[in-house]
């Protein structure tokens, strides 16, 4: 019994190192990114859903033979948005030759932030992660690549600005937020532009992890009275808020939610979007399965004799994956094309991303433009409203304050 | 010959409390210290080092939470909220004051166990499962008034970046400086416990643990025994904390949350209570674990199931996994791992006459 118990451990084993070896081996002709993810962790209802994104427009440049001649390898490992895991897996993306490290979470990006750059190794933390990044002088090899907390708390007044008929002065704004370092984040930029524009700023934190907010929401409908909500919440609270605000009877058409707080998973939680018709969510990429890009992915999957995964009626996550990827693929290209299809390093890439101008696939991505000093090309965002159904564009890309977010960032600091 | 215990005569009451109770035990070390000191770091890839320095980490955290949840019977979830006291400490003093590590280190450290020290009170009135619930308060506190006093936290976002510890003017940044800093830490925890725990105040902590009104009876101060043990926990926290600060480059309280506390137990409960081999043993199980299911997973899914369906199943495999090799091995042994390496080892000890 023992004797073939240890024959059977053998054999796995052996089997095991036959399929792990080819990927040691084809070393040379490819491009090695790795992939930080959450699909089981507090916020695992975006990673299932980005990650897959992701893989899908990798998976259709290599069909396409990949970038400049260059296979392109994600290497995917989940941090259970643990930050101990997210260290162990970037030092393992390092080892298998990471050029480029797609990062997942504010926490592990700060702590992930110094390592990086010693490293020389640049990490892209779209929507989330460290504002004071954008700024490419002191954070070298962080790259927002999308809108920060900054720059979505002002296009977020700009918006209320406009739907309040152009002026905020005397207004009443609530901002209701998730009580941890990320939802705080916009603190400085809500209150400086409460200043310049003469609105009022009251702020209601609601606690981790998040699923009660009655009182606060009560306070915002009834005793406030607020004349517009910006919401900044995560993981499971978006649905809560909708909920408790429409039971609160506060008219939805009031309230604007910052990039988390806006996938068709919240809006189903809540209830569907019979529940949230009128809720305004701000994005930084395309919203809906009306691209080009999309329309290729799924023809790719069809031509391999399946059907376009499910995932991909997640319109707002998976479709950041694709944008994820494609400015990846994108500053991956330009630091092939400047090495001219040479071995390229973290650096070559991190050159590469700040060439990247002007690539919009079809509307899918805002009109970008990275540059050394600008890691978050632009600040741009959309914002979508619950419909009849579905996400409806309400506005088209804009982004809004730029001093004021651009004061921030470089105050940023120890205080 | 390897000697083993036959024929080793004790005739002394130190030759019976030494640390090396066999002559064995001390080629033992001396191969281990080999070991870690000159061949490890040489011979391991700079991803294998990252793993063990993780490891060092969890070991201290781990060793000082069994100094109060295993020796003195003091029941803590406030764990990694003590990590986070020292961590903000040591940042702060790092940031404002320019103090090197050597300072900050220790500063951190004594701040945890100050901390600890009052947040361990009510384990003068109340044990178990209510301890528990007062030590989860401070939990609690303690993350939220990092989260909104911005002179600690340093500003809204509660993180404060650290630079790089420097010794004799060299920074000590790659995972190979930092294994033999941590290496050094990791030492003087694990053989500061040991000695710790056979001295008089070792003795007194597992006395109280046994039996508190009996230790009291024999002429132990129990209020000050407790207190001790807390700020002694706390003050390896601490430390763990500001290791972990520098390891990172970051203070940020999000990594010593509830969670980490629960995982620190986890560590200690597998391990072994009250052994400080135990605290090793859980601290590797629990640091390697989904690491090396991981790499299972890796290796074999793609035999069984579809590239993309591996991407998915791994992570939610791994947890399920994690739970239930836990189960297992406390199944198995529930006096945790360091008794099952204690039967392996009786078991050698008089091989092959084992009557």
């Amino acid at each position: 019994m023992r004797k073939d118990l240890a024959i059977a451990a053998a054999l796995i084993v052996s089997v095991g190192a036959l399929l792990y070896a080819p990927t040691a081996t084809r070393a040379q002709e490819e491009v090695v990114i790795g992939l930080l993810c959450d699909r089981t962790g507090a916020t695992q209802t975006v990673g299932v859903n980005v990650c897959p994104g992701y893989h899908d427009y990798i998976a259709l440049i290599n069909s396409k033979g990949g970038v400049e001649g260059h296979r392109i390898r994600v290497v995917e490992i989940d941090h259970e948005f643990k930050v101990p895991q997210a260290m162990e897996a970037y030092e393992r993306q390092k080892k298998e030759g990471a050029v480029l490290i797609s990062l997942y979470g504010t926490p592990h990006t700060q702590a992930l932030s110094q390592k990086l750059a010693e490293d020389r190794i640049p990490g892209t933390s779209p929507g989330f992660g460290i504002a004071a990044s954008a700024d490419g002088s002191r954070y070298p090899f962080l790259f927002p690549i999308a809108a920060t907390y900054y720059s979505q708390a002002a296009a977020a007044v700009k918006f209320v600005k406009d739907q309040l008929g152009g002026s905020l002065k005397g207004k009443k704004i609530a901002y209701l937020f998730y009580d941890n370092p990320s939802g705080k984040e916009p603190l400085p930029v809500l209150g400086e532009l409460s200043r310049q524009e003469g609105f009022e700023l009251r702020t209601f934190a609601v606690p981790p992890p998040g699923v009660e907010m009655g009182a606060q929401v009560l306070d915002i409908a009834q005793r406030y009275r607020a004349d517009f909500v910006i919401s900044h919440l995560f993981g499971r609270s978006p649905s809560v808020s909708i909920k408790e605000l429409k039971r609160a009877g506060y008219p939805l058409r009031k309230v604007v939610a910052f990039v988390w707080g806006a996938a068709e998973a919240d809006i189903e939680a809540a209830g569907g979007f019979g529940v949230a018709e009128g809720y305004y969510a701000m994005q930084f990429a395309g919203v809906g399965s009306d691209y080009p890009v999309l329309d290729e992915i799924r023809a790719m999957y069809r031509k391999q004799g399946q059907e376009p995964p499910k995932v991909m009626a997640s319109t707002v996550y998976y479709n950041r994956g694709v944008l994820i990827a494609a400015i990846h693929v994108e500053a991956v290209r330009n630091a092939l094309k400047a090495k001219r299809g040479q071995k390229i390093t973290g650096a070559d890439v991190k050159a590469g991303f700040e060439g990247i101008k002007g690539a919009t696939f079809g509307g899918l991505l805002p009109p970008l433009e990275i540059t050394a000093a600008d890691h978050e090309g632009g600040g741009w965002v959309q914002i979508f409203q619950a419909k009849g159904g579905k996400f409806v564009k309400a506005t088209d890309w804009f982004k809004a304050y730029p001093e004021v977010v651009a004061k921030e960032v470089k105050a940023t600091g120890i205080q | 010959m390897i000697q083993r215990e036959c024929g080793v005569l004790k005739t002394s009451y130190a030759a019976d409390m030494a640390l090396y109770p066999l002559p064995i035990a001390r080629k033992t070390m001396v191969a281990i210290a080999v070991l870690f000191a000159l061949v490890l770091p040489v011979a391991l890839d700079p991803y294998y080092l990252s793993i063990l320095n993780l490891i060092f980490i969890a070991v201290i955290g781990a060793i000082g939470l069994n100094i109060l949840v295993g020796y003195t019977g003091q029941i803590s979830v406030g764990h990694g909220a003590f990590m986070s006291v020292g961590a903000y400490t040591a940042a702060n003093l790092a940031v404002r004051l320019d103090f090197p590590f050597w300072l900050s280190l220790p500063l951190g450290g004594l701040m945890a166990a100050l901390v600890g020290a009052i947040v361990g009170i009510p384990s003068l009135r109340i044990k178990g499962l209510y301890l528990a619930i007062a030590t989860l308060a401070a939990q609690f506190i303690i993350e939220w008034m990092i989260n909104h006093f911005t002179w600690i936290s340093g500003g809204v976002q509660a993180s404060i970046e650290v630079p790089r510890p420097t010794l004799f003017g060299h920074g000590i940044a790659s995972q190979l400086e930092m294994y033999f800093f941590l290496l050094v830490f990791v030492v003087l925890a694990v053989v500061g416990a040991l000695n710790l725990m056979r001295s008089r105040i070792g003795r007194a902590f597992v006395a109280i643990r046994d039996h508190d009104i009996a230790a009291q009876i024999i002429g132990i101060d129990v209020f000050r025994y407790k207190l001790l043990a807390f700020a002694i926990s706390s003050f390896y926290a601490g430390v763990t904390g500001v290791l972990y600060t520098y390891y990172l480059g970051i203070a940020n309280y999000e990594q010593f949350q509830l969670g980490v506390s629960i995982d620190y137990l986890a560590m200690i409960i597998i391990g072994g209570l009250g052994s400080i081999l135990g605290s090793v043993f859980g601290a590797v199980f629990i640091t390697l674990l989904p690491i090396a299911i991981r790499w299972a997973m890796e290796s074999f899914g793609g035999a069984l199931f579809s590239q993309q369906a591996v991407l998915n199943l791994i992570p939610n495999l791994r947890l399920i996994l994690f739970g239930l090799l836990i189960i297992f091995f406390l199944v198995v042994e529930p006096e945790g791992l360091s008794r099952l390496w204690r039967n392996i080892r009786n078991y050698f000890r008089v091989w092959p006459f084992a009557y």
